[in-house]
């Protein structure tokens, strides 16, 4: 929609010549949240398009993702063979409610910046251990683990104007077998819970719960629990009210999904390990 | 850098958080359609650069040395574009809102995505068709039929707008041309909506406001004439209470409108109401209708004495019949099943969201352009309330992008005409998607006890309702939603005792409104759901007790109410859709049983509709031939997707033996056809169909006795031909007739006018097959069969989409949308994307079944299509997953977080 209180548009080439960043000021990506809600306390925007970060640079060491790569161009990334774990990106960006019109200009940095409990960019990267590199308006680059970021509903770490400006997947991450589940209300909607559990050649298990919760949930096995003691681990990192509660589901549906999700998982990584 | 639009250069400069959409529009590329304005409806979608985006979620700088592509650049030349053919070939589109978008998608998807239509459209929504003729479209399935004079009368002809509606030049309600003399310096209206479910307005300080460059003026309660009035629009007015002001200093629900701020651009209108000043007394609300029923209970209307006299508190209205003794008929039952059934609260989400344009000229006429269901109606209000002499106001339609009883309503041209008639200025006011779920209408919520007594054989002894319908914050529509769900629900079946009553009660919440069933949909989904259980309890098959106690054609029609009533069997079928939709389930088509945890079921449900409301209804028709021997129609009835203006041109064809295309439609308009109550209430066909029969038929007649009286012949010696008048001897063309009949100073025309009674009656029956999952509560239809009794069919391929469409809404209905307000009674999902209506991957591919029947009342055998379907669909749902599941859910809707609990499926299974 217009943003009608937009009064102009600064195209910087680099970030450093943002120096200042005045109540007002909003960072564009993608555009494609700003846009579709009224920003009446927004009378600049400051277009990241002009930055020409390269979108997606594979290595030894991992994947680097700027901010501003779409969410599109996450998806139909070619990953090498052994990253076992690359099929989570497609998987991740289809369970977003956006279309692929919306994929195509919608940015990684958007969705995770928004922070919604289902932004599938954050469960994605958060499941594979990712740390991201936040630009700060004054002072120097810091980094933040992914799972530390959000803090809430739609609330995270960035300080004003602070900007993200990658996000490092570690080639480990990549290396692991994965399992995920998801629901939503409606076909294709929005993920009322998005569980993703990853499993190294130790046997271990990272399972991350999003969606269901206002801000990422992380549980780390050592070793493949049994069912009884990740169900005990649930009940203790998610407190009966920490559910989200929202239009996409109860707090007791996501709960219940939760529950059901974390152990399909669990059981499916355990068996894959059997079978290996 | 310029900007190049569907190969244009164009050299405007936007501004700087203007969204592409509005900049493409203001360069001329109207088939851009604005749906939602937030990036869920994809009515938007154009390409940059060849990749298709939601032009509204793109910031318009950002196409600078791009090419855009919107739907009017997508042809070339005169050759539409496969996909835009494709879409003309299925009638991919009923109001055509969607189209555009629909087919800038649908011509950007590649193979793999074409195979994979759910996700692929997952962005692109439609309100009318329930998407199979759009798969059909992509996958190149052709339906139309030809034009063949003569054969116009069943035959499935394309909408005459069709090839403005793929290309982008078909004009709907807001796509004016920024140079139009007529609206030069146009302004823009915006309203400040009320924050509070009730609150009195104490003081509004507009000096802000009007200080902000660009606001002209500001209106509020002290402006506007102090004449109540209904929005709801009917040909009665007095069904509908005078309990409105145009604004008003009381505020009774969150959403209300408060103040009206104009100004010379949509910006400065936003900012003038952001920097309105108002103080609010808070009243204590009430939400709930029940609550608002007892004596405490905070009074919404306190001058309320209802249309029948006396102080009724909160009660709008209550309504009580009974005929026979249903205590004599539950004492003489083997079983007797009582439940509760509910329904939510739900919204139209027509595309086009609700506005107007008004101006006046320089003879000072106004003139109303809007989106609405009933300009005549309409045109009648805005006399009333602002004293404007009949003669000196003009109302009317362009294309409008849905309805469904949305429109039935006048909702933005109040504010419009104010405006214009204080300012002398155009004024355009053209709703966001938000204010449709906060100052719209709704679908009535209504909570319906049943009970029901039978014999062992199923036999019903006796039927008894309570129906309590939430009207909302005001009572346009209250009454007559009321009446409708204590109608033909009950008279669906023969039972020697019924009994109903029902009140309508004012709550501090959106307004209910007209929409498609119309008070009907919300009885029918807690009788056929109680039928169901009262069957179970009897181990009777649903089918076979629907069959033991449905109306027959020897029964009278009745519900509660002993007087006689005008409604008629004009043709009877719903045996035959019972059996239809028995077979087909029966047939094992649709989908197979998932893998996995999932139970299965099928269920049935049956709905009747008296093809018109009890209230009065009228409509006229004229016609001329025309001087190269093609036909003149105006009809008074709006075409907002439902199908008429198609119709119309086939029955006229049909009665004069022509093709569709020699009849040159127009309609809704006051100055140039007649009156029309308007298009709701199943009325297009029945009622204005039937004007333009009679007007053909009175056209041809004079036509013939023309000719005779030339040729000194007798009238019934000829006959008309496609294009002339024919005897055994002679033939005089029709151009020709037409020239002589001119020169003696004599044209030959005909106008006519219809009224509705007796009403015809139609019959729907839908099957559904389903599977949920017993852990996380999806619910996948797996076969839907949906069989319809509406006799003649004038144009089968719109008939089956105007099913198709009510049964996708009917779906929508039972699984996934639900207004949701909070505690102080906002409306927590104001968004397409939170309010979820049926997108493609939502709705499976009905097949649509018809009984073969033919009308002894409505126009050639026709009656009633758009609106019936949809009111056997959420109770046929519902007893598909009680049939599958054994647990009876009986309030709507069933989205998995409010079933799962109760499917059994984690219990039983090892944590
Ligand atoms: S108007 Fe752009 S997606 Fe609805
Ligand atoms: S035809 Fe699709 S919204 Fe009306």
């Amino acid at each position: 929609m217009d943003l009608n209180t937009v009064r102009q548009v600064r195209s910087p080439s680099s970030a450093d010549e943002v120096a200042d960043w005045p109540a007002g000021h909003a960072w564009l990506s993608g555009g494609t949240w700003l846009m579709s809600e009224p920003q009446p306390g927004i009378d600049t925007l400051v277009d990241l398009n002009g930055l020409n970060w390269p979108a997606l640079m594979a290595s030894d060491a991992g994947l680097e993702i700027a901010a501003t790569a779409t969410i599109g161009a996450l998806a139909d990334f070619s990953a090498p063979s052994d990253w076992t774990a690359a099929p989570l990106l497609r998987a991740c960006a289809h369970a977003l409610l956006m279309s692929f019109k919306v994929a195509d200009v919608a940015t990684v940095g958007g969705n995770i910046c928004m922070s919604l409990p289902a932004g599938a960019m954050v469960s994605l990267t958060v499941a594979l251990e990712a740390t991201y590199v936040l630009w700060p308006r004054a002072g120097a680059p810091r980094t933040v683990a992914a799972k530390d970021f959000v803090t809430g509903n739609h609330a995270n770490v960035l300080a004003p104007g602070e900007l993200l400006r990658a996000i490092h997947v570690p080639a480990a991450s990549f290396k692991r077998r994965f399992a995920l589940r998801r629901a939503s209300l409606t076909k294709l909607g929005r993920s009322a819970a998005l569980l993703i559990g990853t499993s190294g050649p130790n046997g271990d298990l990272l399972l991350t719960i999003t969606a269901s919760t206002p801000r990422p949930v992380q549980l780390r096995f050592a070793v493949m629990p049994d069912a009884d003691a990740l169900q005990a681990a649930l009940a203790g990192a998610i407190p009966a009210d920490g559910w989200f509660d929202d239009v996409n589901g109860t707090p007791a549906y996501k709960r219940h999904l939760t529950v059901h999700f974390a152990e399909e998982i669990r059981a499916e990584l355990a068996a894959g390990r059997r079978d290996a | 850098m310029t900007y190049s639009i569907d190969g244009r250069t164009v050299a405007a400069e936007p501004c700087p958080g203007q969204c592409l959409r509005t900049f493409l529009r203001e360069s001329g590329a109207l088939g851009v359609k604005k749906g939602c304005d937030a990036g869920d409806c994809g009515a938007c979608t154009v390409w940059l650069d060849g990749r298709p985006v939601h032009s509204c979620l793109m910031p318009a700088f950002r196409a600078k040395g791009r090419q855009v592509t919107t739907v009017q650049g997508l042809a070339s030349g005169n050759d539409l574009h496969p996909v835009q053919q494709a879409f003309l070939e299925a009638q991919a589109f009923q109001c055509g809102f969607c189209a555009a978008g629909m087919i800038m998608t649908v011509a950007a998807l590649d193979e793999d995505q074409r195979a994979d239509l759910p996700r692929a459209l997952k962005g692109n929504l439609c309100r009318c068709t329930g998407y199979r003729s759009i798969a059909d479209a992509v996958h190149g399935v052709a339906a139309i039929e030809q034009d063949v004079a003569g054969a116009a009368c069943g035959a499935s002809l394309p909408n005459p707008f069709s090839a403005g509606i793929v290309t982008g030049h078909a004009r709907y309600t807001m796509d004016v041309d920024a140079a139009d003399p007529a609206l030069r310096g146009l302004l823009h209206l915006k309203v400040l909506r009320s924050p509070h479910a009730h609150a009195r307005i104490l003081r509004i300080d507009t000096a802000k406001a009007l200080a902000i460059p660009g606001v002209v003026a500001v209106f509020t309660h002290e402006d506007v004439p102090k004449k109540l009035f209904s929005t709801a629009t009917h040909e009665d007015h007095l069904v509908d209470p005078d309990d409105t002001l145009i604004l008003d200093d009381v505020a009774r629900f969150v959403g209300q409108r408060i103040a009206a701020v104009v100004a010379e651009t949509e910006g400065a209108a936003e900012a003038g109401c952001r920097a309105l000043e108002v103080d609010y007394e808070i009243l204590p609300a009430v939400f709930d209708p029940v609550d608002a029923m007892a004596p405490d209970a905070p009074l919404l209307h306190p001058g309320n004495d209802g249309l029948a006299g006396g102080a009724r508190g909160n009660v709008f209205l209550c309504l009580k019949g009974e005929v026979g003794s249903v205590a004599e008929g539950f004492a003489a039952a083997a079983v007797v099943h009582e439940e509760t059934y509910s329904t939510s609260r739900v919204q139209h989400a027509h595309l086009e969201t609700h506005g107007s344009i008004a101006w006046r000229d320089g003879e000072g006429r106004i003139h109303v352009r809007t989106s609405t269901q009933a300009p005549f109606i309409t045109h009648r209000k805005l006399c009333y309330l602002f004293g404007i002499f009949p003669h000196d106001l003009h109302v009317f339609t362009e294309r409008v992008g849905g309805g469904f009883g949305g429109k039935q309503e006048m909702l933005s041209e109040d504010l419009c005409v104010l405006a214009t008639l204080k300012l002398g200025r155009p004024v355009k006011w053209e709703f966001t998607r938000p204010e449709e779920f906060l100052g719209a209408t709704s679908r009535h919520q209504m909570t319906t006890r049943v009970k029901m007594g039978a014999t062992a054989d199923g036999t019903l002894t006796a039927l008894e309702v309570h129906v309590v319908s939430n009207t909302g914050a005001y009572g346009g529509h209250g009454g007559e939603t009321l009446a409708a769900a204590l109608g033909s629900p009950l008279a669906a079946y023969r039972c020697p005792a019924k009994k109903a009553e029902g009140h309508a009660v004012y709550t501090n919440v959106i307004p209910g409104g007209g929409f498609r069933g119309y008070g009907a949909s919300q009885t029918s989904f807690a009788i056929e759901s109680a039928l169901d259980d009262l069957a179970a309890k009897l181990g009777i098959d649903p089918f076979a007790i629907r069959r033991r106690n449905m109306i027959r054609p020897d029964d009278v029609i009745q519900s509660v109410w002993a007087e006689p009533s005008d409604v008629a069997f004009g043709s009877y079928g719903l045996d035959q859709c019972l059996d239809l939709v028995e077979a087909e389930l029966a047939s094992g088509k649709g989908e197979r049983t998932p893998e996995g945890d999932w139970a299965e079921g099928t269920g049935v449900a049956l709905a009747v509709l008296e093809a018109g409301p009890p209230t009065e209804h009228r409509s006229g028709g004229e016609m001329r031939l025309l001087a190269d021997g093609t036909y003149h129609l105006a009809v008074g009835s709006t075409e907002m997707g439902n199908g008429s203006v198609t119709a119309h041109r086939q029955i006229a064809a049909a009665v004069l033996g022509t093709r569709a295309e020699a009849i040159a439609i127009i309609n809704a308009d006051t100055d140039r056809a007649p009156y029309d109550t308007g298009t709701f209430a199943s009325t297009g066909t029945v009622v204005a169909g039937q004007a333009v029969e009679l007007t053909a038929r009175a056209l041809a007649a004079e036509i013939l006795a023309y000719a005779a009286r030339r040729t000194n012949t007798a009238p019934e010696d000829w006959r008309l031909a496609a294009d002339a008048v024919e005897s055994a001897t002679q033939r005089i063309s029709l151009a020709e007739l037409c020239r002589l009949a001119a020169a003696e100073g004599h044209g030959l025309e005909a106008k006519r006018k219809a009224y509705l009674s007796p009403r015809t009656i139609g019959f729907n029956v839908q099957g559904v097959r389903l599977a949920v999952h017993r852990v996380t509560g999806e619910i996948r239809i797996l076969h839907s069969v949906h069989a319809a009794d509406i006799g003649r069919l004038i144009n089968p391929l719109q008939c089956r989409g105007q099913i198709e469409g009510a049964v996708a809404m009917g779906l929508g209905w039972a699984l996934t949308e639900h207004m949701v307000h909070d505690a102080q009674g906002n409306v927590v999902n104001a968004a397409l994307r939170n309010y979820h209506i049926p997108a493609f991957a939502d709705t499976p591919r009905t097949t649509v079944l018809f009984a073969d029947t033919h009308d002894t009342i409505g126009p050639l055998g026709a009656k009633a299509q758009g609106e019936c379907a949809i009111n056997a669909v959420a109770p046929a749902v519902a007893n598909a997953l009680a049939n599958a599941t054994g647990v009876r859910f009986a309030h709507l809707p069933f989205t998995p977080d409010r079933i799962f609990d109760r499917l059994g499926g984690l219990e039983s299974r090892p944590l």
